[in-house]
């Protein structure tokens, strides 16, 4: 198991930038900054939902993308990142978190901080839930089966 | 402008993510191994998102309407019923055996790592497993 150390200053940081974007997207285009949504809002074409989302879902989408690159520069070196289950584990988890949060109707951005900042009853159930379901299997993959 | 600011919004939540680390796989990991070497890092992440974020919604609510749309699109739904549950706990489930939410993962798609790439594509199958291709099918939900 990889060891990341505790980094409360760029965590209160980086938490306040989300914070801060949450905001702007609401005070300017009246939106919840949930990113399983804004996702959904690039792929409603597919679905026969008319492209009213498209171009802001995709513009946020690709601000997203640049912001590591971006942070990168900035730095003077590309940001690390490493994955420490198995591909399989990956592919799995990918299907369980598109289709949980279209069920869900939301992810870790939008029913964690949007929801929660809107004091929604919902998104707290919602973020107790993933959380939890999240630990435990964290506790099984890690502690009980020993990846 | 509405796009702009979008690209805006979502490169600041970029920075946010990429800063205090939240694209990292093994840093979503080790918070949720409570077990483990236990890295509090996402409370911290968490916390001062909400208080930005509540405090940010507070003001910009109180106004009439957002500066470049005609209304606020907030969700209706106030039931906790089952779907919201049952979405939930497969979503966390999958977001501990991955280490990775949409957010993170697609903005660490610049990076690179074919593992992100791995799971960007099964997001979106799983996406697409839940609210299929049918072009003429009612709303299947907002943005949350």
């Amino acid at each position: 198991m990889e060891i990341t150390s505790f980094t409360p200053l760029s965590a209160a940081i980086g938490g306040a930038l989300i914070g801060l974007a949450a905001v702007l997207l609401m005070a300017l285009n009246g939106r919840i900054a949930g990113i399983s949504g804004i996702l959904a809002g690039i792929m409603a074409p597919l679905r026969g939902e008319g492209r009213a989302d498209f171009s802001w879902c995709l513009a946020f989408i690709g601000g997203l993308v640049l912001a590591p690159l971006l942070a990168g520069l900035f730095r003077g070196e590309a940001i690390q990142i490493s994955t420490p289950h198995p591909l399989w584990m990956m592919a799995l988890g990918g299907v369980l978190v598109g289709y949980g949060t279209r069920l869900g109707s939301g992810c870790t951005s939008g029913h964690g901080v949007c929801g929660i900042a809107r004091l929604s009853k919902r998104s707290l159930a919602a973020t107790a839930m993933f959380m939890t379901t999240a630990i435990v299997t964290v506790f099984i993959v890690n502690q009980l089966l020993g990846f | 402008m509405r796009a702009l600011s979008a690209l805006i919004a979502g490169l600041i939540f970029g920075l946010g993510l990429t800063i205090s680390g939240m694209i990292n796989p093994a840093k979503i990991i080790a918070f949720l191994d409570v077990a483990g070497g236990w890295d509090p890092s996402l409370l911290v992440v968490m916390a001062s998102a909400l208080a930005v974020s509540f405090a940010g919604y507070r003001v910009a609510l109180a106004r009439e309407k957002p500066l470049f749309e005609q209304r606020f699109q907030l969700p209706g739904k106030t039931a906790i019923d089952r779907p919201l549950l049952v979405g939930s706990a497969l979503f966390g489930a999958g977001w501990g055996l991955s280490g990775l939410c949409p957010g993170p993962a697609i903005t660490a798609a610049a990076l690179g790592d074919h593992e992100i790439y791995v799971f960007l594509a099964a997001l979106l199958g799983g996406m697409l497993l839940k609210d299929g291709l049918r072009p003429g099918a009612p709303a299947a939900g907002r943005p949350a």
